[in-house]
């Protein structure tokens, strides 16, 4: 083995062995991709906090050191102490308390408006591209049309004309956000449809929906998920601009914009009250933001990782 | 490449039809309808709700108002707001230069700092010049622009005294020019974090891009000087796209102005829209939405035929 590799090799039998073991191992996408992640450490740092901050959401009851409507009277407008880590509110109710169930209610919108954007605009973009024609000039008229309007001015519109609970705004958000996966997934059809693979597809009998999602649509994910996560960001975001200029969720929906919002009238004199929902906001979206951009790298191969 | 123009703008007429019946249905699904405003009156009586339905045109089929108010806007008449009663139109153009300013201002920031951050972090990637310009990045599109606006105020305005908290000039006394400009650095300066934070990454990813292309190995094998490479090789290449996206931007962020102009008490659209929609002022939101629909329309129009004059592969047929 050893001079079979070559008079100025150094590598010994085993190690050549032990090579060829590695290279000829077979890793799927998702391994490769999964493995490449890893290797990203912001993003993984950025994944394992927002892990951690969805588990304290999910268990905010067993979390909170207080009951969520139960005000301390002893402590109206405290500052951070060791009673009350995060201060209290006007009311006396703790703010920690309040971040930990306020958190269920700001990832959830921002994680279901992500999806349901994703979803919508991934039809209109399969449809639209695979389809062609008559369909896609009108779907993209429609996603223009979308496009055009100014997206926050849109967003309060509708928030005063449905009116704003969780559901609502979700669906608010998401009816100005589906036009970016939409035209993702439409570019990725219009190059891959005229392809090999998929005319063999057909060939062998497929149907159309089978092809649609089975073939061409997989190709599309990459840039999908990464869109995805950066919704989730964007979402919750929008979702406190609305609390702030007023027209978004009120109580008993006290998600962290509608806290910031509540905060700033005291700014001045107890300033926690904006400072931690803002934080909160803030490390969410930044590592959504950093999850996303590793993705991104993870997703594409030729980028160095 | 004169057709091309003439076909994109033939595109943009029926998204203009269907912005303008996309937004002329959601004004009239508001709660109580457009006159939802003198609904609320004490002491209104039926009839003289239907004198000012009358006098407003709504109860006429709601097609034939449509068409109505489609005419009356074409020619520049969107009718008077209902809290000001001056015509919408010329309330919006007046408060037109306030956001423009507002804009102009940040963009000259912005752009200047997003350029050489983006370039440096692009040249020289991975160095504590490209995490610093990451995490910045980060930083703005992380925060919600009315935490920094507001964090900003107290920082700079009641704790520093610094810059003023809010308005475009001063009440009393004289306002110069210099009192004008010390009014509008806070303002510029938190909405041009943010849309600096965008474009230096649009400018670092745009550079990183070319700057791996082997077009730009050519150049340095053959010897030429690394400034010369980026300057005129790189440089080029990289920004094609993000002139694109800035102009796209320009449509976009008169709209995301609305947040800094209403903590700021700056005079501009976004403020005018936000106080018609706490008053249910229809004819000024109308008239605000539409006016950004259309610009972000032309705005398009505009960046893609930019875009083909600049790339010199691109061809129009």
């Amino acid at each position: 083995m050893a001079a079979a590799a070559g008079p100025q090799s150094e590598i010994t039998a085993e190690e050549l062995a032990a090579l060829q073991v590695e290279a000829s191992r077979v890793r799927t996408y998702g391994q490769m991709v999964l493995q490449r992640f890893l290797r990203h450490r912001m993003a993984l740092v950025a994944a394992l906090v927002l892990i951690l901050i969805a588990l304290s959401a999910a268990f905010a009851p067993q979390l909170a050191p207080y009951k969520p409507a139960v005000p301390d009277l002893n402590a109206m407008l405290a500052p951070p102490s060791a009673q009350h880590i995060m201060g209290t509110d006007p009311i006396g109710l703790d703010l920690f308390t309040q971040v930990l169930y306020g958190g269920r209610i700001s990832l959830s919108i921002g994680l279901f408006a992500a999806i349901l954007s994703v979803v919508v605009g991934g039809l209109v973009g399969s449809v639209s591209g695979y389809f062609g024609g008559w369909i896609d000039i009108i779907l993209m008229r429609i996603t223009d049309v979308a496009l055009s309007v100014p997206y926050l001015f849109l967003v309060l519109l509708l928030a005063l004309i449905i009116g704003a609970t969780p559901v609502s705004v979700v669906l608010i958000i998401s009816s100005f956000s589906w036009m970016y996966p939409a035209r993702i997934v439409r570019s990725q059809f219009l190059s891959l449809k005229h392809r090999d693979f998929v005319e063999a597809a057909r060939a062998m009998g497929m149907g159309t929906g089978r092809i649609m999602f089975r073939q061409i649509f997989p190709n599309a994910l990459a840039p999908l998920i990464v869109n995805c996560t950066l919704l989730v960001g964007q979402a919750i975001v929008i979702e406190s601009v609305m609390d702030f200029l007023g027209a978004g969720l009120t109580p008993p929906n006290m998600s962290w914009g509608w806290l910031l919002n509540q905060g700033q009238t005291y700014i001045a004199n107890a300033p926690w009250l904006t400072i931690f929902p803002g934080i909160a906001i803030f490390i969410v979206v930044l590592c959504v933001n950093v999850v996303g951009d590793g993705l991104r790298d993870a997703l594409d191969p030729t980028s160095r990782l | 490449m004169g057709v091309f123009v003439v076909r994109r703008v033939a595109q943009a007429i029926p998204v203009l039809f269907g912005i303008s019946l996309f937004l002329f249905i959601l004004m009239h699904a508001m709660p109580g309808g457009p006159l939802a405003l003198f609904r609320d009156v004490p002491g209104m009586t039926p009839q003289e709700l239907k004198a000012i339905a009358a006098s407003y045109g709504v109860n006429q089929p709601i097609w034939q108002q449509y068409f109505g108010w489609l005419g009356n806007a074409v020619r520049g008449n969107f009718g008077d707001s209902y809290i000001y009663q001056e015509p919408a139109l010329r309330m919006l153009v007046q408060r037109l230069p306030a956001t423009a300013e507002l804009m102009g201002a940040s963009f000259l920031l912005a752009f200047v700092v997003a350029f050489v951050l983006g370039i440096l972090s692009a040249v020289r990637q991975y160095s504590f010049m490209d995490y610093f310009v990451t995490v910045v990045s980060y930083f703005g599109m992380s925060l919600p622009t009315f935490f920094l606006g507001i964090v900003a105020i107290i920082f700079f305005s009641v704790e520093l005294k610094w810059f003023p908290s809010g308005g475009m000039a001063a009440v009393t006394g004289p306002s110069g020019l210099g009192d004008h400009l010390w009014h509008l650095v806070l303002p510029a300066f938190v909405l041009g974090f943010f849309i600096l934070a965008q474009w230096s990454r649009y400018i670092r990813s745009s550079m990183l891009e070319v700057i791996n292309a082997d077009y730009i190995r050519t150049a340095r094998a053959k010897g030429v000087a690394e400034w010369t490479v980026i300057w005129r090789h790189a440089l080029r290449n990289a920004l094609l796209p993000v002139v694109t996206v800035i102009v796209l931007d320009t449509a976009f962020l008169a709209g995301g102005a609305l947040v800094t102009e209403t903590i700021f008490s700056w005079p501009g659209m976004g403020r005018l829209f936000y106080q018609a929609v706490s008053q249910g002022d229809y004819p000024t939101m109308m008239v605000t939405v539409t006016f950004l629909s259309v610009v972000i329309v032309v705005a398009n129009i505009f960046a893609d035929v930019l875009y083909g004059l600049l790339d010199p592969r691109v061809t129009f047929n």
